[in-house]
This record gives structure tokens, C-alpha cells and sequence, in this order.
């Protein structure tokens, strides 16, 4: 049978970097494909170049055996090709039937929308896929889960045999994981066939049928799920041997570092985003706070790191009460913090690499004597953290901005853990890495945490969270709904608690599963 | 430390300065030079360039005799736009650089006043080009800030009435104090205009954009004020304050005709602390970040409700100087009329010198001879000087949309998309 999407040597060099090299990937019919990779791989280079975003230096893409030249993201939905985006776009304040129809929309007589119409049409393409969805709900009323439901939709109703989906559990719970898991079988049944971009080999090994790893713009693989296991897979992404287990001893925590009593931070709209919230964060312990993204960690987070104001209740900082002290305070107090938005916080991507490397101590000696910015040490402080923390890039002086997302990452960190510190707060140190730089910040947490530095992590990566977390505090609407010791947590506890079930509830939840099994299991 | 053998080498300021100028993106090895400086100097080359040629165009359009001549024959036509466009290009160069064999003539007859009217077109570009210099530090030190200061024009006004007043109402002083006690006084009225919009943006939020033009119609009034009311010189019939004392005249380097004056110089120094500042303290280091990313520089630990005041009223205190020098080492007294356009010009200085001071600098010398060049144009090939502020707007257009340029000669795009500091003014 002809596979319904080839693509054959594809290759695209950007200025000095050979991006795609020799690309071939086949897309059978009724299946999934995983493209699996590192960041900076290519993955998303050859994703843009199908989608008509770049054009390819050499190479041919066919669609159903016929050769496909490609100019614009029109080209290819017109030919059966859509994209699920990482970021939704979708418009909150229209519903569901108005955002589908966004761009195709269907008219009655007098150029009129036709909402019935189309709203009709979405409730078939519902019920024959499995999306459930209504269709009448305003986008902003939707949990995420529905809401990248309505993404798909958009790419059946125009039509789309050929979905990629780009990380699209990244914003999921893991029961919302399972259930869009549940759909692109559900879709692949009907004969509709999709790319699955990722970086969770966990998720590869569960969902695809056949994987395709890239490594610096070069193919490795295909292999088949049944070939491969996760050890195998990250060494074919990263071209070596991984430890995917972090070898961690048991923590040895002491004082308290960080205290946080009845905390209330509200967000930009004055809406309450943390409500009430007190614990405590240890001397050599990592305090791990799960929670689906959007549940007031990112407002806890500035809380406590000086960087938004505190409503009511006290942050205490090694004794000290710090509740209103600015960013400043707390840097000089012994705080290290890895923001959520590397980008829009932690770096500033037109300075060179150098200069970000100095953003947080650049007004104290050795960087500066009397306002006068050291230059000779920022060189030698940055040239040495490149090669300690292993920074790829050209030279101290290269934007840091032209850096792959895992380097700008490193940057981050080598600044933030070559001060000496007492308290660590990272917020999604590893968000969108690759393997590789996942392993290497995970191990200089751990190494801080034995240093006997506490530690605050903040992830919405369910995995991240139990490897490296003591105990593991659960967000949900603003409040902390359970704290659990590493022993405990199993996914599905947690799982279940980042949906909002008590944990009393969830415990026997997860009872009652365990005796059925083995009741099924005692009947076989 | 120093015997570290990995220790970089350290840059001089010329490397520092290409960094500087491409800090957005260093593209890898292989295509540094072509790519990376090339870009960034070549599209405000380029732009110059081709604003001559659009400056051309326009020449021949409207100029009556080519018209006439089309009519005769295209032949014709074809040289009679060709005489009007060099006509008015040589006397714009003659206008601003000198007329070489006058030059020349001028120092074998030996005849002193021959030789400073000769050398008088070049010097007297420096002159013009001086306020620029000091305006578009201005505009540019508020652009590294991420200020939009469009308030240098009423700033001018403002360190002019005030260097004016301390140069005409305090007697008895030396030069040696007299004219840097001017210089400041200019400084700090510009600062003040600086400093109220920028405090309102820091604590109302009220956008510096509109709050820098309002403040520019207050400072115009304020002078009209003035110069009709409380400084009017006395007995006379025009608004014009009283002459400045020769104790607080800038220094003039030669005899009449020649303007030539410290001012420049002065500019060239005070553009040198710009770059110091900017580049090699930690201040300067906090007004870039927090014109590059305000989150991060709040995230680094710094104000950046401090930095916006401190950027906009040294902004302002640069435009001031702009204003205190033109009084201080041309005009000698504050009229009315004193309006010239510096303030505005000066925000396409700072756009075409890459808010750089060597750049600001350079594209100001650019201007001034330009602007100096176009009087002497109009008067031998009667083209109207109005066609510079055409070639003006043309340059700044194709600075501020780069992708015309790039579309015209097919340079390649620089891969990191230019998120410039200029833009993010426009958002506040």
C-alpha cells in the first residue's frame, strides 16, 4: 500500500548548522508515528518544512504516492495535513462551534453564519471519534484536555487525514494524557494517520506503532515499540548510555530552611491563585509540588522568591521574615531560583551568554568593584561555567537567545548554582529538554540537595517530580490538598490528586482498584 | 587569575563595539564577517544609498526644465535630469564639505579670509551636526532603557531657556566657570522635562509617548511665554532674550565666519561617557537590561521603576545640552524661532547609529552635513533644501523596516528575528 505521507532526504541547512540531513520518514496508513528526539534534533525543522513554513534544501514529500510541493500552511491543510500545536490557538471568549468554523466558515443565505450547520458537524465528527465536546461552551470555560479536543476537531472538520500533534500531553494531566491517548487510537482506527512529536518516552512506548528518533538532524531508527525500551531509546537520542533512574539516597533533612505560613497571593486579575497555603522546606530535602499546570504554582513561586507581592500570611527565610522583601533580598539571602519562563524571566536573550551569567550578582565583587563591571572576570567566570556546566555555544559573546532551549537552560543554572545558596526554588528546570539535559540538571539538583541546600521543585512533569522529590506536596485551585513522602506517591495517587480528589478518596480509589485486579487476576 | 591560560583575551573597544552592534546574533564561524557586521553596517549603508537615489527622483520630478526638456526629445530629458540631479548633489557636497579647488586656490593666495571662507562648509557641518549629537545620545539612551523619548525637542527648549537665563543674569564670573555652570543648567532643565514623564510612566504607568509630546507643547508655550513676558530683552520689539554674556559663550576655535565651536567636541566627550556608561558600569548594565527584558532585570533584582525615571531624565538632560550648546556656541541669545527640529530628527538618529553612541555619533555627522550641505544647495542649483528632509525620511523608513533593504539587494535575513530594543518602546 502507499504510505500516505513520505517524506525522502529531506535536508535543510541553516548557516552553519545542518538541520535536517537526508531526512526519510514513511507514514503508513491507520498508524501512529512518534518522532522522538532532542531538542535542537530537528524535529521541528522538518515538522515546518512539511507544514510549508521553511523550504527544504533538497529532498520530496509525497502525499498518497504523488509528489507534494508545499509553499504554505495552506497547501498542506488543503491537502489533508494538520497541525496540533504545543500552544492552543484558540479564541476563549468564542465558543466552540465559532472557533471550528474560524476561517471555514459555513453561511446561510445573506452571508450569515450557519452555527447550526457547523455545530452539527462537530457533533458528528464527536461522536464518530470519540471527542466528546459541546459545542455551545465558551472555550474559556473548558478544562485544557477539552480544549485541545477542540484543536483536533478543527483539523477534522477541514478535513485532515495527516495530525501531527506537537508534545501534546505537555499541558495534560496524566488521566487527560490517557484519554488523548484514547482518541488518537480511536482516530487511527477510522484510517486518519499521525505524527506524534515528543519527548516522553514513556508516552512513545505506550502509544505508537512505529518510532522514529532523530539525532542532530540525522534519522536513527525506525524501531518499534516492541524493539525498544526507554534506556534504549534515550541512547539512540542522545548517541549514548542515559541513566533514566537517578541513583538518589535517602534525604538526611534538617532545619528548616523555608517556612511558609497561611500564605494568599493573588494574580494579575486579583483573583485569589494561592489560598492559604503553609509548608516547609528542609535542609537537604526536596519538597516537590505536583499540580496541573495553572493551579497557583506560578504565583507561589513568585511569592516566595520575592518577585510578586504577598497578600497575607508570612515567608520566612532561614528565621527571617521575608513576606514583602524584593527578588534582591532573597538572592542575598541564599536563594537560587530557576523561573518557569526561562525566557521571559531568567535570561535576556539579546545579551551575550556572559552577560546573562552575571544577571543576578553582576553589582557585587569579583564582577564589579565600585559600579565598574569587571570585564576580564564576567569573561573568565563565563568561560569557566560554559565548560563546568557543558553550555553549547559559539562563544561567551553568542546571544543567548541563539541558544538551543536546553543551553539557554544550563545558562540558567550554572548562574544560579555556582553562587553559594541555601534554598534552591526551581519551577519546571527541565520544561521542553531533551534527555540529555534533563539527566544533567536532575543530577545538579540532587547534588545541591546533598550539599544539604532545600530544595523547592515545582513541575507540572509528573515523572520529574517522583524521581527527585522527599515528599511531594499536591496544588490544586490554590490550595495544597496533600502532602505525600516519596514512599507513597504512586502516579495514580497522584494523578488523582492533581484532579482534585481528596486524599482519603483517592487512597481508597486506588484500593478498590488494586483488590479488583487481583480478583480479575485470581479468575484468569 | 591572571595566570589562568583559559583566560579570554581581552577585547578592545572596537571588538566591544561589534559585539555590541551584534549582540543580537552572532551567527556561527564560517559566516562572521560577512554575515554579522556586514548586516548591521550595511543596512544603514545601504539605506543612505538608496534614500540618495529615491532623493534623486524626486529632484527630477520636480524640477521644471526637465519637464521642458522631455517635451523636446527623450535625449533631451534624459540630460537635463542628469544636470539637475548633479547639479544639486555637487552643491550639496560643495555645501558641506567645501569646494575643493576653492580650497586649494584659498591657501596659494595665502589670503586668510579666502582660506576660512573656503574651509568655512566643513567646519560648519560639524556645527550642525553637534545638537545631533547630543539629541540623539538622547533618544538613544532612552531606547537602550526601553523608553521612547519623544520629548526631546521640548527638553531642547527647556536646557536652552535655562542655560540662556544663567548666561545672561549671572555677572561677574569667569568663563572657566561661568560656561559649565550654563552647560549644567541646560542639562538639568532638560532632565527635569525628562524626569516627569518618565516618573509618571514609573508610578501611573501613563505612556511616555504621549506624556513626552505633551510635555513638548508646554515647553514651546513656556518659551513663547518667556521670551514674550519675564526673559524678553528689554527695549527690544522681538520675543528674544537678552544677549548671553561672552563669559558663558562656548568657545569659538577661529575668527568670523567660521562657528566652529567646543561644543563639538564636548559632544564627542560626552558621547564617549554615554558608551562608558552604557558598557562598562553596573548601571548601565541594569538601564540595558531593563530596556531588553524588564521581567528578568526584576527577576535579577533590580528597579525598574528607578531605571525608567533615571533613563528618561538623563535623556533628557543629554537634550538639554543640545539646547544649551546651540545657544550657548551659536545663536547667543534664545529666540523665538529657535526651533530646529532636533529633538524630532534625532529619534532617526538614534534608530540609524543602532542606539550605539559611536553610531549615534556617526549618524549625526551624517545629518548635520547633510542639513549644513542643503543651505548651499539651494542657493546654487535652487533645489529646495525641503528635498533633504525627503532624503531624511526616506533613510529612516527603510532603517525602521530593514526587510526594503533586504528585499532590494538580497541580503540574506538574520535567523534570530531582530527583536530590537527600538521596537519594544513603542509597547511601554
Amino acid at each position: 500500500m502507499t504510505p500516505v505521507l513520505e517524506l525522502r532526504g529531506i535536508t535543510k541547512r541553516f548557516p552553519g548548522v545542518l538541520a535536517n540531513d537526508h531526512i526519510d520518514l514513511t507514514l503508513e496508513q491507520g498508524t501512529i508515528h512518534a518522532l522522538l528526539g532532542e531538542n535542537g534534533a530537528g524535529k521541528t525543522t522538518l515538522m515546518n518544512i512539511l507544514y510549508g513554513l521553511y523550504k527544504p534544501d533538497e529532498g520530496e514529500i509525497f502525499v498518497n504516492g504523488e509528489p507534494f510541493r508545499v509553499q504554505s500552511p495552506s497547501d498542506a491543510i488543503a491537502r489533508g495535513i494538520g497541525m496540533v500545536h504545543q500552544h492552543f490557538m484558540l479564541i476563549p471568549v468564542f465558543t466552540v462551534t465559532e472557533n471550528v468554523m474560524l476561517g471555514e466558515e459555513s453561511l446561510k443565505p445573506g452571508g450569515f453564519l450557519d452555527r447550526e450547520a457547523a455545530a452539527r458537524r462537530i457533533r458528528e465528527i464527536s461522536t464518530q471519534y470519540g471527542l466528546e465536546v459541546n459545542p455551545d461552551s465558551y472555550i474559556k470555560d473548558l478544562p485544557v484536555g477539552v480544549q485541545q479536543r477542540v484543536e483536533i476537531i478543527k483539523l477534522l472538520y477541514r478535513n485532515a487525514n495527516i495530525l501531527i500533534f506537537d508534545e501534546p500531553t505537555a499541558v495534560l494531566t496524566p488521566q487527560e494524557a490517557d484519554e488523548l491517548f484514547e482518541i488518537m487510537r480511536s482516530l487511527t482506527a477510522q484510517g486518519k494517520s499521525i505524527i506524534f512529536i515528543t519527548h516522553k518516552l514513556r508516552e512513545v512506548l505506550e502509544v505508537a506503532d512505529i518510532i522514529t528518533v532523530i539525532r542532530r538532524g540525522k534519522v536513527i531508527g525506525p524501531v518499534t515499540p516492541a524493539e525498544a525500551d526507554q534506556s534504549k531509546l534515550a541512547a539512540m537520542m542522545v548517541g549514548r548510555e542515559v541513566k533514566l533512574e537517578l541513583e538518589k539516597e535517602p534525604a538526611r533533612p534538617k532545619e528548616a530552611i523555608l517556612k511558609v505560613e497561611n500564605l494568599i497571593v493573588t494574580d494579575e486579575t486579583h483573583q485569589v491563585a494561592v489560598d492559604d497555603v503553609s509548608f516547609e522546606v528542609h535542609e537537604g530535602e526536596i519538597l516537590g509540588i505536583a499540580g496541573v499546570q495553572g493551579n497557583g504554582q506560578t504565583e507561589l513561586v513568585e511569592a516566595v522568591t520575592g518577585m510578586r507581592d504577598v497578600e497575607d500570611g508570612k515567608v520566612f527565610l532561614m528565621g527571617k521574615d521575608v513576606t514583602h522583601a524584593v527578588p534582591r533580598k532573597f538572592t542575598e539571602a541564599g536563594t537560587a531560583h530557576i523561573p518557569e519562563d526561562r525566557q521571559r524571566d531568567g535570561l535576556v536573550l539579546p545579551f551575550p551568554v556572559m552577560e546573562n551569567l552575571m544577571l543576578c550578582t553582576y553589582y557585587l565583587p569579583p564582577f564589579a568593584r565600585r559600579a565598574i563591571i569587571q570585564w576580564d572576570y564576567v569573561m573568565l567566570n563565563a568561560t569557566r561555567l560554559v565548560q563546568e556546566y557543558d553550555i553549547r555555544t559559539p562563544s561567551i559573546f553568542t546571544a543567548a537567545g541563539s541558544l538551543s532551549g536546553g543551553n539557554q537552560q544550563k545558562v540558567i543554572v550554572a548562574r544560579e548554582l555556582s553562587r553559594p545558596i541555601h534554598l534552591l526554588v526551581a519551577a519546571q528546570p527541565t520544561r521542553g529538554l531533551d534527555v540529555g539535559s534533563i539527566e544533567y540538571i536532575h543530577s545538579q539538583i540532587l547534588k545541591r540537595r546533598d550539599e544539604g541546600v532545600a530544595v523547592l521543585l515545582v513541575s507540572t512533569e509528573l515523572d520529574e517530580i517522583m524521581q527527585l522529590s522527599d515528599r511531594i506536596a499536591v496544588m490544586y485551585r490554590g490550595k495544597i490538598t496533600a502532602t505525600v513522602s516519596a514512599e507513597e506517591a504512586t502516579k495514580e495517587l497522584i494523578g488523582l490528586l492533581m484532579a482534585g480528589t481528596p486524599l482519603e478518596d483517592a487512597r481508597q480509589q486506588i484500593q478498590k482498584k488494586a483488590t479488583q485486579s487481583e480478583k480479575i487476576g485470581g479468575a484468569n | 587569575m591572571t595566570t589562568n591560560s583559559e583566560q579570554p583575551k581581552k577585547p578592545g573597544v572596537g571588538q566591544i563595539f561589534l559585539e555590541e552592534l551584534n549582540n543580537r546574533f552572532k551567527p556561527p564561524e564560517k559566516e562572521k564577517k560577512r554575515g554579522r557586521v556586514g548586516q548591521t553596517i550595511a543596512i544603514p549603508l545601504l539605506a543612505v544609498f538608496t534614500g540618495l537615489i529615491i532623493g534623486g527622483i524626486f529632484i527630477i520630478l520636480t524640477t521644471e526644465q526637465v519637464y521642458a526638456a522631455f517635451g523636446q526629445s527623450f535625449g533631451a530629458g534624459l540630460a537635463a535630469a542628469w544636470e539637475a540631479v548633479s547639479k544639486a548633489y555637487s552643491g550639496l557636497f560643495t555645501g558641506a564639505f567645501g569646494d575643493p579647488a576653492r580650497m586649494i586656490a584659498a591657501l596659494q593666495s595665502g589670503d586668510e579670509l579666502q582660506i576660512r571662507r573656503a574651509f568655512n562648509p566643513i567646519l560648519e557641518s560639524l556645527v550642525t551636526s553637534t545638537p545631533y549629537i547630543f539629541a540623539g545620545l538622547a533618544v538613544a539612551l532612552g531606547f537602550r532603557a526601553g523608553v521612547f523619548n519623544i520629548g526631546a525637542e521640548g527638553q531642547i527648549f527647556i536646557g536652552a531657556l535655562t542655560a540662556t537665563f544663567v548666561g545672561y543674569s549671572i555677572t561677574g564670573l569667569p568663563a572657566i566657570i561661568h560656561v559649565p555652570l550654563a552647560l549644567l543648567a541646560g542639562a538639568a532643565g532638560g532632565a527635569m522635562w525628562g524626569f516627569i514623564p518618565g516618573w509618571l510612566k514609573a508610578k501611573t504607568g501613563g505612556h511616555e509617548v504621549i506624556n513626552t509630546i505633551m510635555m513638548n507643547y508646554i515647553a514651546f508655550r513656556l518659551s513663547d511665554f518667556l521670551l514674550t513676558g519675564p526673559m524678553k530683552r528689554p527695549g527690544s520689539f522681538n520675543p528674544v532674550s537678552p544677549e548671553i554674556l561672552p563669559s558663558a559663550w562656548l568657545p569659538r576655535f577661529f575668527p568670523d565666519p567660521i562657528r566652529f565651536h567646543l561644543g563639538f567636541f564636548i559632544a564627542l566627550g560626552i558621547a564617549y561617557l554615554v558608551y562608558w556608561y552604557l558598557f562598562k558600569t553596573t548601571w548601565g548594565f541594569e538601564l540595558r537590561t531593563v530596556g531588553t527584558n524588564p521581567n528578568a532585570a526584576k527577576y535579577a533584582g533590580m528597579n525598574v521603576t528607578r531605571n525608567i525615571v533615571l533613563a528618561m531624565s538623563l535623556s533628557g538632560a543629554l537634550a538639554g545640552l543640545a539646547g544649551a550648546n546651540e545657544v550657548l556656541g551659536v545663536n547667543r541669545n534664545l529666540a523665538m524661532a529657535f526651533s530646529s527640529g532636533y529633538g524630532f530628527d534625532s529619534i532617526a538618529l538614534a534608530l540609524l547609529g543602532n542606539n550605539h553612541p559611536l553610531g549615534v555619533v556617526l549618524a549625526s555627522l551624517l545629518f548635520g552635513t547633510l542639513r549644513s550641505g542643503a543651505t548651499r544647495m539651494q542657493l546654487t542649483a535652487g533645489i529646495p533644501n525641503d528635498i533633504i528632509s525627503i532624503l531624511q525620511a526616506v533613510i529612516l523608513a527603510f532603517i525602521a523596516a530593514p526587510a526594503i533593504i533586504r528585499t532590494i539587494y538580497r541580503l540574506r535575513k538574520p535567523t534570530v528575528e531582530e527583536a530590537g530594543v527600538t521596537i519594544r518602546g513603542w509597547g511601554g
